[in-house]
């Protein structure tokens, strides 16, 4: 198949960018969408020139690199999938596709469609983790978890950090990432000893940071790769506020 | 003050004026009473100083912690993406949701211009004037004389199609900011406060509209 591709071309994130044209041509619609980015790349250092920066790792869903806006949409146009999952079969033949980074004042651009999301690294810092004692793995019958809250807890800890939420929000905002982390850790006994100072540290970073506020659009949960409910936010919400009154 | 509790006044004073937007609708209805059941509602209204008083003081409140926390999130959100998509499809969100800032000013202006006409009768002062036989301020006269004049009852038309565009992903959006959701709730939610504004639109509006033909008066 053909395809024609609009990629944000940026060398720093202090100088301007702009959209280039490619021709992808004689493509197999069984390619990845990275696979596409791959053969446009190879093409373009034939012909001496930079090709285009874009993250990935896994290339299998898991490890929330890839990411790239893809006709206006976080990850492409199919639900439930990261870019680097998206097959080109999901395309017209001859479409033209508008490829950018994702935007957000608390996602600076380095390179092209690569952004910097050391922010929520920062966000998982303040709070989104458990301090125990490591050494000998402790038996795992010791601390019953009832199986509806193992549950959540998974769906919440699904959540592989690419920043699809912030991207897809008209307010970019981050409340579907510090929702998920906060609920996966809440939902669990291990979790509890430090709930309180974790949603207020984590909601402190997150504000500082530079996202903007969540007004209940929902984009997000639709852009997740991994399908995260909003109904996460409303615990984060919920823990928030608690945790507020008790100070 | 954090995100999370800015959005909590803004939802939680918005509630609030939910209240009051049923309250008022209830109160309204009486013009269906006839002239004597709606002016004895307003003189009792005005019958108890302290209680008017205090009620005003808690809206106008209200009124107030609601558009600083609306309009600084708004400003905060714009400044979150200074960049704009060339290409960018929404999937989930309404229409409503999108224009909340616009129909939010709009219901200011409406509100303004409400309070000139029926409280401080600045508006249109010789429409209400009249007192009724008992020589209590004829509330239903004023109403009446008001929307009988076609721009006055369709401003209301527009004012109240403004509110219940608000209300429309306010209400639902209020309970999920307030972290009264969960996966079941959320849609019934949303669902109940987009019931609520069309309700309260139908409401609201047929006062103007059947006096503007003539079925009351
Ligand atoms: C009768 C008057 C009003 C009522 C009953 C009302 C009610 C509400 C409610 C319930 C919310 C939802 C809070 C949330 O999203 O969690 C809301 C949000 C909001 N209101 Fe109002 N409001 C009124 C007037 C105004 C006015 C005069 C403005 C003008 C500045 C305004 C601006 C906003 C904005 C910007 C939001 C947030 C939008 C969003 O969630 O995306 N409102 N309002
Ligand atoms: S490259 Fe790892 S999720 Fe896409």
């Amino acid at each position: 198949m053909r395809l024609t591709l609009r990629v944000w071309r940026q060398k720093s994130a202090k100088e301007p960018g702009r959209f280039e044209t490619y021709e992808a041509k004689d493509i197999s619609p069984d390619l990845s969408f990275l696979e596409l980015l791959d053969v446009v790349n190879d093409g373009l250092q034939q012909r001496g020139l930079d090709p285009i920066a874009f993250d990935h790792d896994c290339r299998e869903g898991i490890c929330g690199s890839c990411a790239m806006m893809i006709n206006g949409e976080a990850h492409g146009p199919q639900p439930a999938v990261a870019a680097c999952q998206l097959y080109l079969r999901h395309f017209k033949d001859g479409e033209t596709l508008t490829i950018e980074p994702w935007r957000a004042r608390a996602f600076p651009i380095i390179r092209d469609l690569i952004v910097d999301r050391s922010a929520f690294d920062r966000i998982i810092q303040a709070g989104g983790y458990v301090s125990v004692d490591t050494g000998s793995a402790p038996e795992a019958n010791s601390v019953p978890v009832p199986k509806p809250d193992a549950e959540e807890a998974m769906d919440a800890a699904a959540c592989i950090g690419c920043g699809a939420c912030v991207a897809a929000c008209p307010n970019a905002s981050a409340m579907l990432f510090v929702a998920a982390k906060v609920s996966h850790l809440a939902k669990l006994p291990q979790g509890q000893a430090e709930r309180k100072p974790r949603v207020l540290n984590m909601v402190e970073q997150m504000d500082r940071e530079g996202f903007g506020n969540c007004t209940n659009h929902y984009e997000c949960m639709a852009a997740c790769p991994k399908s995260i409910h909003v109904k996460f936010i409303a615990q984060l919400n919920r823990d928030y506020l608690k945790a507020c009154r008790r100070r | 003050m954090s995100s999370i509790g800015k959005k909590a006044l803004m939802a939680a004073s918005g509630l609030v004026l939910v209240g009051f937007v049923i309250a008022h609708l209830a109160g309204n209805l009486l013009v269906y009473g006839g002239p004597s059941a709606l002016n004895a509602y307003a003189e009792k209204l005005r019958h108890v100083p302290p209680l008017l008083w205090s009620a005003r003081v808690f809206l106008l409140a209200a009124v107030a912690v609601h558009i600083a926390t609306s309009v600084q999130l708004a400003i905060e959100n714009r400044r979150a993406r200074p960049q704009r998509y060339r290409v960018q499809r929404m999937a989930e969100t309404t229409l409503a949701a999108r224009t909340m800032l616009p129909s939010g000013l709009l219901v200011l202006a409406y509100v303004i211009y409400h309070l000139l006409h029926f409280t401080f009768r600045a508006a249109h002062p010789e429409l209400s004037r009249a007192t009724d036989a008992l020589g209590r301020h004829d509330v239903y006269a004023m109403v009446v004389l008001s929307f009988q004049q076609p721009p006055i009852a369709f401003a209301y038309v527009v004012g109240m199609a403004a509110v219940c565009l608000h209300l429309n992903h306010g209400i639902g959006s209020a309970a999920q900011t307030l972290g009264w959701t969960d996966e079941r709730t959320l849609r019934w939610w949303a669902r109940a406060g987009r019931l609520l504004s069309f309700a309260l639109f139908i409401g609201y509006i047929s006062i103007p509209l059947s006096i503007l033909l003539g079925l009351v008066g």
